[in-house]
C-alpha cells in the first residue's frame, strides 16, 4: 500500500477560502441558505468551513446540520458496508430553503444519491447544491455533479481518496491511497 | 461492533453486552427518526414480515406493527383467534404456510414458553420473540434498559426493583437477563407465592418487604398480577396484595430518595401502582412506550442486515 500527498495544508487552507468565496457569491448574506455536512467524514469539512465563514467573513446566523444517511442506504443488505448509523442533528425545517450538502469526497454519488431522499424527510427545499472537497472524475455511477468543488482527481479503481483533518487525524491532508503498490 | 451477534431475537440471555448497546445506539438515531416531520426510512421496503399473535396484545402488537411500517416494510398481521389455528393446525405448518407466501421476518407472540425457540429451528425465516409464554419478553426488557438508560445514563451499578409476580412474568426474566448484563443491581419483590425458587442463582436479591426493597433504590418496575397465568390463588386477597405491594405516594415519601417508576402495561390502577402515581412525574411509563417503537425498530433493522437480498 502505498500514499502519494494530493493536497498539504496550505493547499487545503487556500480550497478552503475559495469555496468559501464561492458560497458568498452565490447566496449572499445565508438568510434562506443552510448548509448540511453529511455524516461522518463531511462534518470536519462542514465544521470547517462554517468557522472560516463566522470567523473570517463574518457571515452571522449561519445554519448548520449534520446529516446521516445510513437507514436511506440503497446497498443495505448488499454490502458489508457498517449498519452503525451516525447521529443526525438538523434543528430547522429546510422547506423552502436553499440546501448546501458538504462532503469530502464525490465518488459514485450513490451517499449524495441517499442524502437526496433523507432530506425529504424535512421538508421541501427549494434547492439543494452540492460542495465537495474532491471530486473524483470518471467514477458515477448517476448524473450527480457538485456546484462546487475543490479540486478534481482522476483515482483509479484500486486507489483511494484519504481526507485528514487536523480534528480526526492530527493533519489537514489530502493522499491518493494504492492498495494494490 | 456493528451488527448483531445472533440471526434471531429470540431471547436477552442469548444477548451480549455489545448486542445491547448496539441496539441502544442504534435506537438513539431511529428516535432522532421519530422526531422528524416524516418519521419513516427505507431500509426494509424489500423485507416482508408477518405479525404472528397467538395471544392477545395491544401495545407490543401495534408498536411492532409501526416500527415496521416506519421502516418501510411490508406487514402482514395474524392472531390465532381469526385462524386455522382454531381448526387444529400445527405451529409449524401455520408458520411454513405464512412463509410459502415470501415472508422474511416473523415477530411470534405465544402462550407456550420455548415457541419461538422451536420456529427458529425449524423455518428460515428472522424470528423475533414478541414473548412466550412465562418465559421472554425480549423487546420489552430492551425497551425498558434504554429508558432507564436515557434518564439515568449507565445503567452499571444502579439499583433497579422489580416489584409483583414474577413467577408468571416473561418481562421480569428478561429484565433481570438485559439489567444483570448491562451491570445493574436488581432486586426481585414480592410475595413469596410468585417468586420463584432457585431465583438468586440469576444473580439477583430477593426482598419480600417493599419499603425494604425500595431503599436507595433508583428505579422502580412495577408488575401487573398476572391472573390469566394463575391456576390457584398465590395471595389471600387483592386487598392485602395492594397493602403489601401496591405503590403509592404514601409508600414513596416515606423513602429519602424517589426512584423512576416504571411499568410495563397494561396498568391495574389502585393494584400495583395507584392512580396518583401512575400519571405523577416520576412515572415514566409513557416514555417506556414511545422508546419501544423506536428498539423495535433498532431490532428489526439489525436482524434484517443479515438476510441477503
Amino acid at each position: 500500500m502505498s500514499e502519494t500527498l494530493l493536497l498539504d495544508s496550505k493547499a487545503i487552507h487556500l480550497l478552503l477560502h475559495r469555496l468559501a468565496n464561492q458560497l458568498l457569491e452565490h447566496h449572499l448574506d445565508f438568510s434562506t441558505t443552510v448548509l448540511i455536512g453529511l455524516q461522518p467524514r463531511g462534518v470536519f469539512f462542514a465544521n470547517r468551513l462554517c468557522q472560516l465563514l463566522r470567523d473570517e467573513y463574518q457571515v452571522k446566523n449561519l445554519s448548520l446540520g449534520v446529516l446521516d444517511i445510513t437507514f436511506f442506504r440503497d446497498d443495505f443488505r448488499r454490502s458489508q458496508q457498517p449498519l452503525k448509523a451516525n447521529q443526525t442533528k438538523i434543528d430547522f425545517l429546510v422547506e423552502n430553503k436553499r440546501v448546501v450538502f458538504i462532503d469530502d469526497v464525490l465518488f459514485t454519488g450513490r451517499s449524495i444519491q441517499s442524502a437526496l431522499s433523507a432530506i425529504q424527510s424535512f421538508g421541501r427545499p427549494q434547492a439543494v447544491e452540492l460542495m465537495v472537497l474532491i471530486d473524483r472524475r470518471f467514477s458515477r455511477h448517476l448524473p450527480i455533479q457538485p456546484t462546487y468543488r475543490g479540486r478534481q482527481v482522476d483515482a483509479i479503481n484500486n486507489e483511494r481518496v484519504k481526507v485528514c483533518w487536523k480534528e480526526n487525524e492530527g493533519e489537514d491532508a489530502v493522499y491518493i491511497v494504492n492498495s494494490e503498490s | 461492533m456493528s451488527q448483531l451477534s445472533v440471526p434471531h431475537l429470540l431471547g436477552i440471555k442469548d444477548l451480549k453486552e455489545e448486542d445491547i448497546q448496539l441496539v441502544f445506539d442504534t435506537a438513539d438515531q431511529f428516535k432522532e427518526v421519530l422526531g422528524r416531520p416524516i418519521k419513516k426510512v427505507p431500509s426494509l421496503r424489500d423485507i416482508t414480515i408477518a405479525n404472528i399473535f397467538f395471544e392477545n396484545s395491544t401495545r407490543t402488537k401495534l408498536s411492532f406493527e409501526l416500527a415496521e411500517k416506519r421502516l418501510s416494510a411490508d406487514v402482514v398481521n395474524f392472531s390465532a383467534s381469526q385462524s386455522s389455528v382454531k381448526k387444529g393446525e400445527t405451529l409449524v405448518d401455520t408458520v411454513n404456510n405464512i412463509l410459502a407466501m415470501k415472508v422474511d421476518m416473523v415477530v411470534m407472540r405465544h402462550h407456550q414458553a420455548g415457541a419461538c425457540v422451536f420456529l427458529a429451528k425449524h423455518i428460515n425465516a428472522r424470528i423475533v420473540n414478541a414473548g412466550d409464554g412465562a418465559h421472554e419478553h425480549p423487546t420489552q426488557a430492551l425497551l425498558d434498559a434504554y429508558s432507564i438508560r436515557e434518564r439515568l445514563g449507565d445503567l452499571a451499578n444502579k439499583k433497579v426493583v422489580i416489584v409483583g409476580d414474577i413467577l408468571h412474568s416473561r418481562v421480569a426474566l428478561s429484565n433481570i437477563f438485559a439489567l444483570k448484563k448491562l451491570g445493574a443491581e436488581v432486586v426481585v419483590c414480592g410475595p413469596k407465592s410468585l417468586i420463584p425458587r432457585y431465583i438468586q442463582t440469576l444473580g439477583v436479591e430477593v426482598e419480600l418487604n417493599l419499603d425494604q426493597a425500595l431503599r436507595n433504590a433508583d428505579v422502580v418496575n412495577m408488575l401487573r398480577v398476572q391472573n390469566e397465568r394463575m391456576d390457584y390463588s398465590y395471595f389471600p386477597s387483592t386487598r392485602e396484595y395492594v397493602m403489601q405491594y401496591g405503590l403509592t405516594m404514601e409508600r414513596l415519601n416515606r423513602l429519602d430518595r424517589i426512584p423512576l417508576i416504571m411499568h410495563p402495561g397494561p396498568i391495574n390502577r389502585g393494584v400495583e401502582l395507584s392512580s396518583e402515581l401512575a400519571d405523577s412525574k416520576h412515572a415514566i411509563i409513557l416514555d417506556q412506550v414511545e422508546n419501544g417503537v423506536a428498539i423495535r425498530m433498532a431490532v428489526l433493522y439489525l436482524l434484517a442486515a443479515s438476510l441477503k437480498a
